[in-house]
């Protein structure tokens, strides 16, 4: 008998540790749903395409410098880094408007998919200091989803920028 | 002493509304800017110094510009306004086109740019009643009631405009500007709501 009891007792330890832990990893799972499908994709900021020009040059730095865009490209899901791709930057700088064709220039991520540009200081343009990036389909293949970012700087006095892109498999 | 105080007074205002220009002409900003952007930057800060006359020649608060004389300046400086508002989206048009098209579809990144627009259509409404009620007959209550409602809008959607933006404005001298317009404002509402009041109380009791 008494074992029986031990027995009955065990079964509902157990029982109740297996829906605690059921109940444990469905909270979890509830809480963090990207995690199931890895990274999530970055979507295209509101503006971020404004001013842009498809196809602008591969350039070494955007006219004389001085102020640096960094940021990285990974894939969504797994987050690998993406090398070789390419990413156009603009910005109302000292040097011109955005809509100017001397204010554009792209560049190609490293094997670690991380991109820089130096560029004119970004100055605060239509009530923001902020800067444009793109990464568009058209110029890669279509292998990811077009994406247009529109980072804000947190002070006008900034010398850098970053803005990282997690892009979508098409 | 009279006549010192009226010329004190003017001297005020004129400090109020001209300040925020001068001090907007410093800017470094401008340095990157061709003349449209500057022009229609200009024109916002000049609407913001308007915006202050407005509620005092309306209240009759200015020395030489009483009751009905401050009413017609108040239409004059309303037209200026308009102007105003018309240099500084055309301006920020010929700037940057995209960045206008979405400030005035509300799809806009910058929060400020909807109370700009909402701003503009209640200037917009107000100079087009001010020029038709007449013609459409329109009870004088019911345009001064919808004038007061569409100045409040205009105030408030452009004093937050003003205040959400990082551009040629100094930020202390735009504090300054947008406190004066809204205190001036509120001191010609409740103004009139205590001489309605007064005149109701007035009234003899036949209704």
């Amino acid at each position: 008998m008494a074992s029986t009891l031990k027995n009955r007792r065990d079964l509902l330890l157990t029982t109740a540790g297996a829906a605690g832990a059921l109940l444990t990893t469905g909270a979890a799972g509830l809480l963090t749903p990207a995690r199931a499908e890895g990274l999530a994709p970055t979507p295209t900021m509101r503006g971020g395409a404004n001013n842009y020009r498809p196809g602008a040059p591969i350039v070494e730095r955007i006219g004389g410098g001085g102020f640096l865009m960094t940021g990285t490209v990974r894939r969504a899901g797994d987050g690998a880094p993406l090398e070789g791709v390419r990413i156009q930057i603009w910005a109302h700088t000292t040097e011109g408007y955005e809509r100017e064709p001397q204010s554009h220039g792209a560049t190609l991520t490293d094997a670690e998919g991380r991109f820089q540009m130096d560029m004119p200081q970004i100055v605060p343009a239509f009530g923001q200091p902020h800067g444009h990036l793109a990464y568009d389909a058209e110029f890669d293949d279509m292998s990811f989803e077009t994406v247009f970012l529109r980072p804000v700087m947190s002070s006008a006095r900034d010398k850098t920028l970053n803005a990282d892109f997690v892009l979508r498999p098409v | 002493m009279r006549r010192s105080r009226a010329i004190l007074i003017w001297a005020a205002v004129a400090v109020a509304v001209v300040a925020p220009v001068a001090i907007a002409a410093t800017s470094p900003l401008l340095a990157w800017r061709d003349p449209f952007y500057i022009a229609a930057g200009f024109a916002g800060v000049i609407a913001m110094g308007l915006l202050l006359l407005q509620p005092l020649l309306a209240g009759g608060y200015l020395p030489g510009a009483g009751a009905s004389r401050g009413r017609r300046f108040h239409a004059w400086i309303g037209v200026g306004v308009l102007a105003a508002v018309v240099v500084h989206v055309a301006g920020l048009w010929v700037s940057s086109p995209p960045d206008v098209i979405d400030a005035l579809l509300f799809r806009s990144p910058t929060p400020f740019s909807a109370w700009g627009v909402v701003a503009m259509w209640a200037v917009f409404a107000t100079a087009l009643l001010a020029a038709t009620w007449r013609r459409f007959r329109l009870p004088p209550r019911v345009w001064r009631i919808a004038h007061l409602i569409l100045a409040a809008v205009i105030v408030l959607g452009g004093v937050v405009h003003a205040l959400l933006i990082e551009g040629t404005m100094e930020t202390l001298s735009k504090a300054a500007i947008c406190l004066l317009v809204v205190a001036a404002t509120l001191k010609l509402m409740l103004d009139i709501r205590s001489r309605r009041k007064s005149t109701r109380r007035r009234a003899p009791q036949s209704a």
